[in-house]
């Protein structure tokens, strides 16, 4: 009833929905809104679905490494304070994905600009933070076949990862086209789309930081979890060794 | 939103002024500070017995941030809400069922032998 009733008043109006912000050369829809954002708001709530199976299937599996005894054992493994830093870089890409489409709307290009090249730099670090923990898992024996954990792990935020590396790239080349001109303030829904994708990725990882890494493991992270400032004293360490694998 | 036909709208539209630059930082300093209390209480072996429904808790509020201020489904159509609440709630009937397939998986999928 009441999308029939938003349907209806939208049709009255003769108006398009133009994302509450800047103006879309979109012609008018039967819904009076923008039928791109329309089908990116469709694909966030099947990625939902996506997201959610995998999700489900490591939360279900989550405890069977130690149940099998197959070590390694994800409260061996995990690096909450190296995660934590990669979840705050991800959290501010999405302040600069908004600032970015706010900047837009104002017609502000060179804004545009800094903020898209700000958020696909954050992301290029989250990816590259993915990577690099990745490879340690591998190192101390975590693999796809390794456990039905490691298998379950693996998959969920490596496809979280690929998501991130199709955001950085649509950003990219959204500041590619406003290099050559062709951004102008029109075409603000533009930006707003590849925003709404990329504050996406961002609340599965809000949702992954929680429920993969910091929720406790079937035998308790007693033991286990080491002391607070030596946790965050690591960090220098893990950043020295993340400096040392850059090829660069 | 551009349609000003009703009084959904008209708020919206009003709610919409709001959406500035010095909220979105605001916004992202409050996801900053959960985010650290997050980690923080994770450390803390006292409060163990009440992490789970924290960490829940912490992480629900910064999904309805992002997704109500970041999204803007805060200040957009119902349309677009109804569309990803139902994603959602597919969602968490999947859950629901992986998990009721777990409890008894003994009685639909026979275990293989440890």
């Amino acid at each position: 009833m009441a999308i029939a009733i938003e349907v209806e008043t939208a049709r009255g109006a003769g108006h398009i929905d133009h994302g509450g912000h800047g103006h879309s050369e979109h012609p008018p829809t039967s819904t009076g809104l923008d039928s791109r954002k329309m089908l990116m708001w469709l694909f966030l709530a099947s990625d939902c679905m996506f997201f959610g199976t995998l999700i489900s299937t490591y939360m279900i599996y989550r405890n069977r490494a130690i149940e099998l005894g197959t070590p390694p054992y994800p409260n061996e493994i995990f690096d909450i304070p190296y995660t934590s830093v990669s979840a705050f870089v991800l959290l501010m890409s999405s302040l600069t994905m908004v600032l970015a489409l706010s900047a837009i709307q104002r017609g502000d290009h060179r804004g545009l600009r800094i903020w898209i090249a700000a958020t696909a730099l954050l992301g290029a670090i989250f990816v590259g933070g993915q990577f690099f923990e990745f490879t340690e898992f591998t190192h101390e024996g975590l693999g796809l076949s390794t456990s039905v954990f490691g298998a379950s792990f693996f998959v969920l935020t490596g496809f979280h990862g690929a998501h991130v590396t199709i955001g950085v790239v649509w950003l990219l080349s959204i500041l590619f086209i406003s290099l050559r001109g062709g951004m102008p303030a029109e075409k603000a829904v533009d930006v707003e789309i590849a925003g709404l994708y990329w504050h996406f990725v961002d609340i599965v990882w809000i949702v992954i930081f929680t429920l993969v890494y910091l929720i406790p493991y079937a035998d308790g992270p007693e033991g286990v979890v080491e002391e607070a400032p030596h946790a965050f004293l690591r960090l220098v360490t893990v950043g020295e060794r993340f400096l040392a694998a850059l090829p660069f | 939103m551009a349609d000003h036909g009703t009084h959904e709208h008209h708020e919206s539209a009003h709610e919409g002024a709001h959406a500035t630059n010095q909220m979105y930082v605001r916004i992202a300093i409050i996801l900053a500070i959960i985010t650290l209390v997050e980690v923080v209480i994770y450390y803390i072996p006292t409060i163990r017995s009440v992490l789970v429904p924290a960490l829940i808790v912490l992480s629900l509020a910064k999904f309805l941030m992002v997704v109500g201020y970041f999204m803007h489904l805060k200040f957009d159509s119902r349309l677009y809400r109804f569309m990803f609440a139902s994603g959602l709630v597919i969602t968490l009937g999947v859950y629901l069922a992986l998990l009721a397939m777990q409890w008894t998986r003994g009685y639909w999928f026979p275990l293989p032998a440890a």
